[in-house]
């Protein structure tokens, strides 16, 4: 049988979500005999690969990078499934969403700062104007919220897309 | 004595009386519609919607917490058309103010967020709305978070109804509402607040809490309050 290719993103969130991912025991073994894990943080890949079954989103839409991968990984996923309540809701990373930018960095970066008073302008992303569900920017297939999900439902999602079935997942999981 | 009427609810009779509201009649023959802002032995105000019925004959829904029942009606509590729009009532709750469960003192213990799960909304499908919303803080053991509130006016409901202090009203109109305290004043200075915590009890979510608990902990016990209304007679 031909492994699903499987990849998992990590945008504005905190990780938990893929350790979550990690935290389904002995059914990982299952997922690893039948999938290929072509993208992800711990995958030595640098760009997003080509025609990916499934891929798992953990984390809010927050800058131009986000922005960019995210269309990018619709483009050459077939499924797309939001992980966990910042992909399905924007949960913390949206709490800045009523404070414009250019004033969060301020009073972070400027007025928070003892020294070395700079907001940080190479190498990294510029803040979109608001942190978004991932469905807000591109269409998702499956909602997963959480935070983090339970593992049973990770591990009963990821059973069902390995056996080509888009599991439902109603009264199983919730906000929070 | 009350005149003793006959509806059917999902196709089943069932006996009423007249005076009675749907949900009342429904709820007592074991039949389970939702309600979020409705309160045992508290006046019904069909604020969320959730509790919307289908009576056949009327081309509109219906909620069954404040529709009175007639003889003869036929009411329909479940069907695909409710359950959606039941959803929409629920989603736009979401995306009108700033529910983060995860980081909310009323996680896990939180009649919206239950709600969501019961009703199968795992994503919201409209815009959220991240609106700049105060956190009244004033109160020496309470905290009122504006961000949590679904108005659903249990409080201003309680607090005129059971404590007869009528500390909390409605201000402004839709989207916009709000509600306040003493006709806007930070809670710590009410004069009219009698520190009874009714309200709090009552909320639904996270909006009123009292001070000093963290994420999860705040577990709230309604039952105490609508126990007391129901031995004053309930509402009129």
């Amino acid at each position: 049988m031909k492994k699903t290719r499987l990849a998992t993103v990590w945008l504005d969130g905190c990780a938990g979500c893929h350790m979550s991912i990690l935290d389904i025991d002995e059914a990982i073994l299952n997922v690893a005999a039948r999938a290929d894990v072509v993208y992800g943080p711990l995958v030595d890949a640098q760009e997003f690969p080509k025609a990916v079954d499934v891929t798992i989103i953990e984390g809010a839409i927050s800058s131009q990078e986000d922005l960019e991968k995210v269309h990018a990984i619709r483009k050459r996923s077939k499924l797309i499934v939001s992980l966990g309540d910042c992909a399905v809701t924007a949960n913390v990373p949206g709490m800045r969403n009523n404070i414009p930018p250019r004033k969060l960095l301020e009073r972070i970066y400027i007025e928070g700062a003892q020294e070395n008073k700079v907001i940080p302008s190479e190498g990294v992303p510029a803040l979109l104007r608001q942190a978004v569900p991932v469905h807000q920017v591109v269409k998702v297939d499956l909602h997963v919220p959480g935070c983090p999900p339970p593992a049973s439902a990770i591990a009963f999602v990821l059973g069902e897309l390995l056996e080509g079935r888009v599991p439902n997942l109603t009264a199983k999981v919730k906000f929070g | 004595m009350p005149e003793k009427i006959s509806i059917r609810i999902d196709g089943e009779y069932v006996a009423a009386q007249e005076g009675q509201t749907i949900l009342e009649v429904a709820r007592a023959s074991g039949k389970y519609i939702p309600t979020l802002c409705w309160l045992e032995s508290i006046t019904p105000v069909g604020a969320c919607r959730l509790c919307i019925v289908e009576v056949s004959g009327v081309n509109r829904l219906l909620p069954a917490c404040t529709t009175p029942v007639q003889d003869g009606m036929s009411v329909t509590t479940h069907s695909e058309k409710l359950a959606a729009y039941r959803r929409i009532a629920l989603e736009f709750l979401f995306t009108e103010r700033n529910h983060q469960c995860a980081v909310c003192v009323s996680n896990n213990h939180c009649e919206l967020q239950a709600m969501a799960q019961r009703l199968g909304v795992n994503s919201v499908r409209y815009a959220y709305t991240f609106p700049k919303l105060p956190v009244d803080v004033s109160h020496e053991r309470f905290v009122l978070d504006h961000n949590r509130c679904i108005l659903c006016t249990r409080c201003v409901r309680v607090c005129a109804e059971v404590e007869g202090a009528h500390v909390w009203d409605l201000s402004s109109r839709g989207i916009r509402s709000m509600v306040i305290c003493d006709m806007s004043k930070p809670w710590g200075e009410s004069r009219n607040c009698t520190n009874c915590g009714k309200c709090v009890q009552v909320c639904p979510t996270g909006a009123l809490a009292e001070k000093g608990f963290a994420v999860e902990e705040m577990v709230k016990r309604d039952a105490k309050v609508t126990r007391l209304a129901s031995r004053r007679g309930g509402h009129q």
